[in-house]
């Protein structure tokens, strides 16, 4: 089976899967973790309008899992706070 | 008194005037903030004012944000961040030091910088700039519920002023939820101003004047102070209709950098328009590079309230007795509205004003439209 690879392990993924659905079905309830107070955050919305459920994927930060098809191989990555370096 | 519209500034006079001992009832149409109060980025600036009664007005409002934030700044997300001006070539940085040394003069400090010194991650290559350490941002919507909350006024939302009380002289509103008399009403509808002053029978031409926010994702702290390009002032001042946008850039606490500013008169119309939009998103970036690949979360819009001489309409209205109005404030009514408070508060209990009214009379306009 294909696969991405979530903070270092791997977790299946099938053909038209978004990146939540891939952290869903694995049993992954939340990737990021507030500013302030480190609260963690997932899916809410579902449908590309809240912004909660941001993720890095292959090294692009803020990416909306919910609206983010998975493909073979990805590399994705929970972030912390503000989740990007500049 | 009834105070018409919980905005900025009308939650400003409910709240100087609670102070002064009246008792207020706010009567607003929607909900507390729901104009152009929520429509902002919470500026507080005395930079982007030409000399004349509106850099008094905003001199004076500074500092009486200053006390309101020592005591309750928290509440509201005051900053006092300092303002920017960048000037991308000579000619305007030589026009934006002309201003900056008139207004130096009447009392706004001014500071000479190297942009790339006070914003690490500006733009290279800009001629020069100013740095306003005076300029401050609120979150205008908590600035406005909590003045509100402190001046213990009733506040009645979803109710609206259908008409006024009193043949010659004002005695109260009526609303929607009934009628409401008071010894005096202050307009501050905002950019509906105009509407409330044609109920009384005494109309102020304000128009309104749509503009659009960018929002970004969150970011670490990029953007340091409230940053905007010279040629700004110009826009604010200029008197046409069409499009124009100046790039106006701010982080804020949550995070998010606000990206303004454009203004265009269209009416309500709150159609999202793309070419303001790329134009804004343009000029962000140009100010700075690296938000090129940073991504947009939404865009916002709202309605300034507009006068044709760029002044807002402050003070009793000779035209019908019990009657003050308070709006007009263009895009800067956030910032001017604890003086606006303030003045309407010593106007209706007969101490000496703060400042001269005299410019910002509502029938000034009667000459121009007759």
């Amino acid at each position: 089976m294909s696969e991405v690879i979530f903070d270092g392990r791997s977790l299946p993924v099938r053909p038209g899967q978004t990146v939540a659905a891939v952290l869903l079905a694995a049993g992954v309830r939340s990737w990021r973790t507030t500013r302030v107070a480190g609260r963690p955050r997932g899916l809410f919305c579902g449908i590309g309008a809240c912004f909660d459920c941001l993720v890095t994927v292959n090294g692009t930060p803020s990416v909306r899992a919910c609206l983010t098809e998975a493909r073979p191989g990805d590399v994705i990555a929970t972030r912390d706070g503000a989740g990007r370096a500049v | 008194m009834v105070v018409v519209g919980a905005g900025m500034v009308g939650a400003a006079c409910a709240y100087f005037c609670a102070r002064a001992g009246l008792t207020v009832t706010v009567v607003e149409r929607g909900s507390v903030a729901a104009g152009t109060t929520g429509a902002g980025e919470g500026n507080i600036l005395v930079s982007d004012k030409e000399l004349g009664p509106e850099l008094d007005l905003a001199l004076l409002s500074a500092r009486l944000w200053r006390e309101l934030a020592e005591e309750h700044g928290t509440a509201f997300e005051y900053e006092p961040k300092g303002g920017l001006v960048v000037a991308a070539t000579d000619a305007e940085l030589a026009a934006l030091r002309g201003l900056a040394t008139e207004q130096a003069a009447h009392g706004v400090t001014v500071e000479h910088v190297d942009p790339a010194t006070v914003e690490p991650h500006i733009a290279a290559g800009l001629a020069g700039g100013v740095y306003y350490p005076q300029d401050a941002q609120v979150q205008p919507m908590l600035a406005a519920a909590h003045l509100l909350r402190l001046s213990a006024a009733r506040v009645l939302t979803g109710t609206e002023v259908t008409g006024f009380l009193g043949r010659d002289r004002v005695t109260g509103v009526r609303t929607t939820a009934g009628d409401v008399p008071a010894d005096a009403v202050v307009n501050a509808a905002g950019t509906w101003g105009g509407e409330i002053a044609a109920l009384a029978g005494a109309p102020v031409p304000i128009l309104p004047r749509r503009g659009f926010v960018l929002v970004t994702e969150p970011l670490p702290v990029l953007v340091r102070h409230k940053v905007y390009a010279a040629d700004y002032v110009a826009d604010v001042a200029a008197d046409t209709a069409g499009l124009r946008t100046s790039p106006v850039i701010e982080g804020t606490k949550a995070g998010t950098i606000l990206i303004g500013a454009s203004r265009e008169r269209v009416g309500f119309d709150r159609t999202p328009s793309l070419p303001a939009l790329r134009s804004l998103a343009a000029g962000a970036v140009r100010l700075f590079p690296v938000l090129a690949d940073v991504a947009v979360l939404r865009a916002y819009t709202g309605f300034r309230p507009y006068c044709p001489d760029h002044l807002p309409v402050i003070g009793p209205d000779p035209r019908r007795p019990g009657l003050l109005h308070a709006c007009g404030h263009e895009g800067a009514g956030i910032g001017l509205a604890p003086a606006t408070g303030a003045l309407v508060a010593e106007l209706l209990t007969g101490v000496a004003p703060s400042m001269a009214v005299d410019a910002f009379r509502p029938d000034r306009f009667v000459e121009v439209t007759a």
